[in-house]
């Protein structure tokens, strides 16, 4: 079957994809300069050596490379070097699920937000509702995250305390109050963006012929803009889903680390600062090959949804 | 829509469609909902340890907030002040700190400290969190296990008064050779390497806590990695640890001090650096404390609160490069650094922190000396600003190392705000009081330890905190053998001296030697003293016996009890 | 008439206009031009761009401060604050000798000398039965709660009856509040508070340092001057605002639009030559392009970052531009190597081929210019969001070294004192916000302009 032979040709490329993005940062981190095992109290040559063998740092750089592969086949990523009893797949297992909590409902923000003003937008297209809803739009596409996330928070704190009630935590992660503040933050860029999408697609079908022949044919307006005008505009939006799901899942840093949400990006910067190797790879391959599936699966989602689209 | 002046063929089409969307809107707004409501179920898997509340008098609990996830909880290879902080509430060492910071009998009821060795006697209601005693050979395996190759623990070095100790971390002698017995299991007898007049301090030190061996052997090297694969002797236990999210700390049943440990519960429900989350959270009832920095300041006096500092411990200087080859080898042009600055000036105007306090010293003001501090024993020569001198001193250095023209100056610092500022002040002021170029090096954690260790900097920010809470934790830095002694200073007086300090029994003698250390840290420039960190901090009302320690743990809930607030 | 006659056939006369043309021939840019200024968002938007270009270029020709200068009586200042200042005498460090402490003794908590920004003395009567002394400062009145403010220091000897104060001082009015201890309690009845109205100060040698008094003038002890004009305030080393603006732009938009340049150039090249070429070299080529766009972005960004290393006194400008256009240009090339397979096979190219149209000549005259409308709307949408990404990595503390200010490290810097000093923080935020929106406006503009389709509309 045609479409079964494009998944897996597909797959099979997404495979070398993450195994040369697995090289690229092998080797990119090994030549950063510094040392990981250096620590704020300096170590004898003998406990630095017990310590290299223990990471198996000793041997020379191919050899480590071909170790890592080896181990990366079997889904092993390795031991933290700054969190010395932990595996990073663990680290990935107790992390990820929380940046990707908050990334699917930050796109769910983004996409249910992004939908429905922008097709508030269109249809009231330079009136009031049209101003005041791009007015915010581009709020949100101009003010950098971090700054949107730092005032978050303290909208947040002088509402609870003129409440007298804690409405929604401050920061913080268990329960549902934690999550929505910061995934909305997080979603605020990418609904500003779908709405603009969707507003231009919206205005681009209410000119185009077949909405015209069905103004002509009389049908009623509400049934036009649901099966004609709405449906064929949401397509665009659903193309650019699948890598902004990717992004928001993986450029979770500043709200996590603004909202102190135990997610995996705010581990990646740790282990940076850290030189972390293990936790680096763990966390670049894992993300990599997130963002490659995730590209293949919306692609294979859009051939189904759309039938102009052939699957080649 | 408010406006409907008029209606063309457009509006109504907008009006029919805007009802559509309306129904549409509704309908995932619906169903947002309960995708939502579906994952607030998966969110508490994968988080908890919030409570709402940073004070619960019914379950007698508190919720804190902490810095970092402890990277692991295994004393013996623990480095960091997260894991320090956590270990502090859940073992204890055969000596502890009580609530004024003395030391006072932990797992051993009395010892004996001599010139060449020690002796413990432990108490019989010492118990582990699964109701065993803790034995002489608990703490007898624990130390061998440190200095063990195989182990590499970075910590070892605390070790190296006992006798062998250094020799087996080099793997020259086999690990049963250390200086260390279990007579019986009440009694620990310790052989010394070499007189060590402090032991008792450091016997108080995270790295000397016992683990008891048949359990570390069950664990499969994971030891302490997670909640379950760890004993505790301390006023409380993890309870429950979700990796870099919460803790929650529980009352140890078999705990033996009933002047420690009165809480039920302890919350660590927040894991962030970003100190004005901290601030929210704190003024939005969520945790107990918190620190507040310069800027925090107003709001903290608008709202009233009752703020409270304490030295955290750590002195920050500028440590120059003594390598041969390097300007900064040359002792009048290190005089001209110093004479062209004045700490106070960094500290009251440009860190503007409350709680720091500017250092004309290597050794911090709590510093004890034979009997008083040591800085009333033996006053640090405080620092004089005399440009015109330094300009001198700049000449003389000038023409010693030949030069017509200095090349730029490197300041290495880390990427933290608090060292990038003193840089850029530092360079400013160095272009403006000596007309010298200063080059910023501001490096990532790992990058600048790289280039402390190469020596491939001519000045380093650098801090020291102390280890055990006694003088030499600072004495000895710039002897010539110490590792940590980056910029490689060496001189046989400063070298006489420590070894004065480390061996010498008589605690006057011992003192006049580290005032002797003092004098020469400034007459010889090893370092430009900048600020010793302090850390101005608030405290829900409703706690009592909360403490805040420059050595240990830096924040201490041993002794926390719960009082409600009495209505004024 | 089936027979026509040649007399059937008179000339037609000419008349003044034989086919009325519409409108004027325009070419494409002249027509896009003419959209563009219709646009009237869009055409704000290249003013605005125009105006930053020229405060970034020229501005520092005008407002010739140095960005690095740091005006220690000056820090944190909002713009528009009384700049008024007494001139002092040089501070001379205080030990609180017997004669000094004399003055006004057995009056309790006293000022000693005056109240300045400079310093603030103050002097008690020691009480015995005491162990030592805490002193606070507040700027609020303590009040019922006894709010005493920030502790500024502790005394563990009763004879220690001196403090002096430097930190932070501002104008106003402080309150401070000396505490005796008997070992940890805290004596409350014993308890003096004292109101000290701090008046702002400067010396002759700073005012001479930062040039502030004239050739011809005399100025002294007593006199009063007028501290740095600074038009926006100063940040938290009291240096200048509006000239760390100005350094702040160049940075910023030198990643900003420097990185889209260098990378929507090359990811031109790369994807006409992909497209051109076609067949295997194609897919090769694009394969590659695939892999590129995979890595997971700003992840990469920071490990390339550190990767590269910035040396001593290097702003690490080099990196991030390098990181930039390395991570950045598939998008760009993806959409060239469309647009060129599309035209390769419109008739124009083959009439120019079967013209004798050379093969770059056919590059540079036919394909690449259709190309340059998709290409300038790409460029417009690429540099917000290298401004952006330069901000987020000033924000997790990896963006550029100080002292080079960009507005990012600005915005995060200012971040921290949000509430205390918040011009530190709208100023970078605003100038941010202002030309990312800028540009997302014009490449809204350019969009519509230069799209084809919309053409014959409105």
């Amino acid at each position: 079957m045609a479409i079964a032979a494009f998944i897996t040709k597909r797959l099979i490329q997404g495979v070398f994809t993450v195994w040369f993005i697995a090289t690229a940062t092998f080797f990119a981190m090994h030549n950063v300069p510094g040392d990981p095992l250096l620590n704020e109290r300096a170590m004898t040559e003998a406990i630095r050596a017990n310590v290299e063998a223990k990471y198996g740092l000793d041997k020379p750089l191919g050899t480590q490379y071909l170790i890592y592969l080896s181990n990366l086949t079997r889904g092993d990523f390795g031991i933290s070097f700054t969190q010395e009893n932990r595996q990073v797949n663990d680290i990935i297992r107790e992390h990820f699920p929380v940046s990707a909590i908050l990334g699917v409902l930050a796109v769910l923000f983004a996409a249910v937000g992004g939908i429905l003003w922008g097709a508030l937008t269109a249809l009231y297209r330079n009136r009031i509702p049209d101003y005041l809803i791009m007015f915010f739009v581009i709020l949100g596409i101009s003010v950098p995250s971090f700054v949107i996330a730092a005032l978050g928070q303290l909208v947040i704190v002088n509402m609870n305390s003129a409440l007298g009630i804690t409405l929604f935590p401050v920061a913080g992660w268990g329960t549902l109050g934690h999550m929505l503040v910061p995934s909305m933050v997080l979603g605020l860029g990418t609904m500003a963006y779908l709405t603009r999408l969707m507003r231009s697609s919206m205005l681009e079908i209410v000119s185009s012929d077949y909405v015209r022949t069905a103004k002509a044919k009389g049908l009623p307006p509400a049934r036009i803009f649901a099966k004609h005008q709405l449906r064929n505009a949401i397509l665009p939006v659903i193309t650019v889903l699948g890598p902004a799901i990717a992004a928001i899942t993986t450029g979770g840093f500043v709200v996590e680390l603004v909202f102190a949400i135990p997610g995996l990006g705010r581990y990646f910067v740790q282990a940076v600062q850290q030189l972390d190797y293990t936790v680096i790879m763990g966390t670049t391959v894992f993300y990599g090959a997130f963002l490659v599936f995730m590209v293949i699966f919306v692609d294979v989602l859009y051939g189904l949804i759309d039938p102009r689209v052939r699957m080649s | 829509m408010a406006e409907s002046d008029q209606i063309s063929t457009d509006d109504s089409y907008a009006s029919e469609a805007g009802r559509q969307l309306a129904f549409y809107a509704v309908f995932a707004i619906l169903l947002l909902g309960i995708v939502i409501y579906g994952l607030s179920f998966v969110v508490k898997l994968t988080g908890g340890g919030a409570s709402g509340k940073a004070v619960d008098f019914e379950n007698n609990s508190i919720t804190i907030s902490v810095a970092y996830d402890p990277p692991q909880l295994d004393s013996m290879r623990a480095t960091d002040a997260s894991s320090f902080l956590v270990l502090a509430h859940v073992l204890e060492g055969l000596i502890s700190n009580d609530e004024d910071n003395n030391l006072a009998p932990g797992v051993a009821e009395r010892w004996e400290i001599r010139e060449d060795g020690a002796i413990f006697w432990l108490r019989d209601d010492a118990m582990w969190s699964d109701g065993k005693s803790v034995t002489a050979h608990d703490f007898e395996f624990a130390w061998k296990r440190v200095v063990d190759p195989k182990t590499a623990s970075e910590y070892a070095f605390l070790l190296f008064p006992v006798r062998n100790a250094e020799a087996i971390t080099e793997g020259q002698m086999p690990v049963s050779s250390l200086g260390v017995t279990a007579v019986s299991d009440r009694e620990l007898r310790v052989e010394f390497e070499r007189p060590t007049p402090y032991f008792e301090k450091l016997v108080a030190f995270v790295t000397y806590f016992p683990a008891r061996e048949d359990f570390v052997n069950s664990t499969d090297g994971r030891y302490a990695s997670s909640a379950d694969t760890m004993l505790y002797n301390g006023p409380y236990t993890v309870d429950e640890w979700v990796l870099g999210a919460s803790m929650r700390w529980s009352k140890n049943p078999y705990y033996w001090n009933d002047n420690k440990g009165f809480l039920d519960e302890i919350n660590v429900a927040y894991i962030t650096t970003d100190v004005n989350a901290k601030l929210n959270l704190f003024k939005d009832g969520q945790i107990t404390d918190t620190a507040l920095s310069a800027s925090m300041l107003p709001e903290a006096m608008e709202r009233r609160w009752q703020i409270d500092r304490l030295m955290d411990g750590t002195v920050f200087f500028m440590e120059f490069n003594h390598r041969d080859g390097r300007l900064t080898n040359n002792r009048n042009f290190r005089r001209a650094l110093q004479l062209a600055q004045d700490p106070a000036e960094l500290v009251y105007k440009v860190l503007k922190e409350a709680a720091y306090v500017p250092a004309d010293s290597l050794f911090p003001s709590w510093v004890r000396g034979a009997e008083d501090f040591l800085h009333n024993e033996y006053p640090p020569h405080r620092s004089e600003t005399d440009i015109a001198l330094a300009r001198e001193h700049l000449e003389l250095a000038r023409d010693e190392l030949g030069l017509t023209e200095f090349p730029p100056i490197v300041i290495l610092t880390g990427d933290s705000s608090m060292g990038l500022l003193t840089a850029e002040y530092y360079q400013e002021l160095y272009k403006r009081n000596l007309g010298l170029e200063i080059r910023i090096d501001a490096q990532i954690f790992k990058q600048r330890l790289a280039k402390m260790t190469s020596g491939d900097f001519d000045i380093v920010m650098a801090g020291w905190g102390p280890d055990y809470d006694d003088a030499l934790t600072f004495g000895d830095l710039f002897s010539s053998w110490n590792l940590n002694n980056r910029g490689r200073y060496s001189s046989s007086e400063m070298d006489a001296q420590v070894r004065i300090a480390q061996a010498e029994l008589d605690p006057v003698k011992r003192a006049a030697a580290f005032g002797e250390i003092q004098r020469l840290v400034h007459d010889d420039v090893v370092i430009i003293p900048m600020y010793e960190r302090g850390v101005a901090f608030v405290v829900d009302p409703q706690l009592v016996g909360f403490r805040r320690r420059s050595v240990g743990p830096e924040v201490d809930y041993n002794y926390v009890q719960l009082t409600p607030l009495r209505k004024p | 008439m089936p027979n026509g006659h040649a007399y059937d056939f008179s000339p037609l006369r000419r008349t003044e206009i034989s086919q009325s043309q519409s409108r004027p021939s325009l070419s494409y840019w002249q027509d896009a031009w003419i959209r563009l200024k219709a646009n009237t968002r869009a055409l704000i938007s290249l003013y605005l761009l125009i105006g930053l270009l020229i405060f970034t270029l020229f501005g520092p020709l005008l407002w010739n401060i140095d960005p690095a200068a740091q005006d220690l009586d000056q820090i944190s200042r909002p713009p528009g604050e009384d700049r008024r200042a007494l001139i002092v005498p040089e501070y001379s460090p205080w030990t609180g000798s017997a004669s000094d402490l004399e003055v006004g003794s057995g009056q309790g908590l006293r000022l000693i000398g005056e109240a300045t920004t400079q310093s603030i003395r103050l002097g008690w009567d020691p009480t015995d039965t005491v162990t030592g002394y805490r002193v606070y400062r507040n700027i609020y009145p303590i009040g019922q709660e006894r709010a005493y403010g920030i502790p500024r220091a502790e005394f563990f000897d009763s004879r220690i009856v001196n403090f002096e104060d430097r930190l932070d001082l501002k104008e106003g009015i402080y309150y401070f509040t000396v505490v005796p201890m008997k070992g940890k309690e805290q004596l409350l009845d014993l308890t003096e508070t004292l109101a000290v109205e701090v008046k702002r100060v400067t010396t002759v040698r700073e005012a001479n340092q930062k040039g502030l008094i004239g050739l011809t003038e005399e100025l002294g002890v007593g006199d009063f001057i007028d501290l740095a004009f600074h038009p926006l305030g100063t940040d938290y080393l009291g240096r200048d605002m509006l000239a760390r603006l100005m350094a702040g732009a160049r940075v910023s938009l030198f990643i900003g639009i420097g990185a889209p340049l260098f990378f929507v150039t090359f990811g031109i090249l790369f994807g006409a030559t992909a497209g051109f070429l076609g067949g295997k070299t194609d897919q090769v080529m694009m394969r590659f392009a695939d892999f590129i766009v995979a890595l997971p972005f700003l992840l990469f960004m920071i490990l390339f970052k550190i990767a590269f290393g910035i040396g001593p006194g290097e702003s690490g400008i080099g990196p991030m531009l390098v990181a930039l256009v390395v991570l950045m240009w598939p998008a760009t090339a993806r959409l060239v190597r469309g647009q060129i397979l599309q035209i390769r096979e419109q008739g124009y190219i083959s009439a120019s081929q079967l013209l004798g149209g050379k093969t770059l000549y056919l590059i540079l005259r036919h394909m690449l210019p259709n190309t340059l409308g998709v290409v300038l709307v790409t460029l417009t949408f690429a540099i917000p969001s290298a401004i952006f990404t330069e901000a987020f990595l000033s924000f997790i503390g990896m963006g550029v070294a100080p002292p080079t200010p960009s507005w990012g490290s600005m915005s995060n810097e200012g971040i921290k004192t949000m509430l205390t000093t918040p011009h530190e923080l709208i100023f970078p935020a605003v100038l941010i916000s202002v030309t990312v929106l800028a540009f997302n406006l014009l490449g809204d503009g350019l969009r519509d302009a230069l799209d084809a389709r919309m053409r014959n509309q409105e």
